[in-house]
């Protein structure tokens, strides 16, 4: 089984990257209302069972994929 | 009498680069510098811990993430459990943060340029082991080098625990916060580098009224401990 693990910074933390992404997409015309950079992380597990492959990269994340007080992320398996 | 010498350990990870300076520093104030290497599962016998600063495993993920989980990090979260003293500079706060030992976490500039300057820094508090030789409320100039240093305190965060703030803020820093200790007082990280600002030719000797504070410290600690000792041998030749 594999899954997608998406880490994104948490509301109200300030994004200098996204802003700076957001000010480059003006610049070339496209209209944005906002952009927030965060990062995605692709595993592959051995386990076909998603219940316990959901709870073993909960435990990742919880332990080192994201920083909890900065960043919130989603999980995204796939069979 | 000599006065003691108290023995001051310096964590290097892969990716540490200001280790020597800090080892430097440490010896040019009358410690003795020991080099702690990042396998090492148990510190030696120390009186303090620096953690240096540079870009631990390449910054990977999060600065300071992977390094939260070398072996020497763990017998340095375990010696500051114990009271031990324990200075992060720079990448070593980034450490600090991850490994929980300091509440908070360092993010990217908000300008997301790499600063390199002096800056002025107002001491908060000079009742700590990092700041003892300083005075509250005085200046001191010690240089930043760093592209992550914007501190974000937790939400709860006591502001009793702000040690120094910025008075020229140069990476977007909450509340101009540049050193936090934990809340026993025994823990302390800053991003900047006071192990490059002992001697007035480098600019500054200002870092080095933080580095004597932590000797100062380090020894009297020392002198607790080697106390206990002599106590404990006497104690033990009583007659019974």
């Amino acid at each position: 089984m594999r899954a997608t693990v998406l880490v994104r910074p948490k509301p109200g933390i300030l994004d200098p990257q996204g802003a700076a992404v957001e000010n480059a997409l003006e610049h070339l015309g496209f209209a944005v209302g906002g952009a927030r950079v965060g990062k995605v992380v692709d595993l592959e597990l051995d386990t076909a069972d998603e219940a316990a492959a959901r709870a073993e990269v909960e435990k990742m994340c919880e332990q080192l994929l994201a920083n909890p007080l900065i960043e919130s992320y989603e999980i995204e398996l796939h069979g | 009498m000599a006065e003691p010498q108290p023995r001051i350990g310096v964590v290097t990870y892969p990716g540490s680069n200001d280790d020597h300076d800090a080892l430097w520093a440490l010896a040019a104030l009358d410690a003795e510098a020991v080099p702690v290497w990042h396998e090492e599962p148990e510190l030696p016998k120390l009186d303090a811990v620096v953690l240096p600063g540079g870009f631990s495993y390449g910054d990977y993920l999060r600065c300071g993430a992977i390094a939260r989980f070398s072996p020497a990090t763990a017998a340095v979260c375990a010696f500051a459990e114990a009271g031990g003293l324990v200075l992060g500079i720079c990448n070593g706060f980034q450490v600090l943060c991850e490994a929980g030992l300091l509440p908070g976490a360092l993010l990217q500039n908000a300008s997301l340029r790499f600063v390199c300057r002096d800056v002025p820094l107002r001491v908060e508090r000079a009742d700590t082991p990092f700041t003892s030789r300083c005075e509250t409320g005085a200046t001191l100039v010690i240089p930043v080098k760093h592209g992550d240093g914007r501190y974000v305190p937790p939400p709860d965060l006591d502001s009793a625990q702000v040690v120094l703030r910025y008075l020229e803020n140069p990476n977007g820093s909450t509340d101009d916060i540049a050193a936090v200790c934990n809340e026993r007082g025994n823990v302390l990280g800053l991003m900047p580098h006071p192990e490059h600002a002992v001697d007035p030719l480098l600019g500054s000797a200002d870092g080095a009224l933080m580095l004597a504070s932590l000797v100062d410290a380090a020894r009297e600690s020392l002198l607790v401990r080697t106390a206990r000792v002599v106590r404990a041998h006497q104690h033990a030749q009583q007659p019974v």
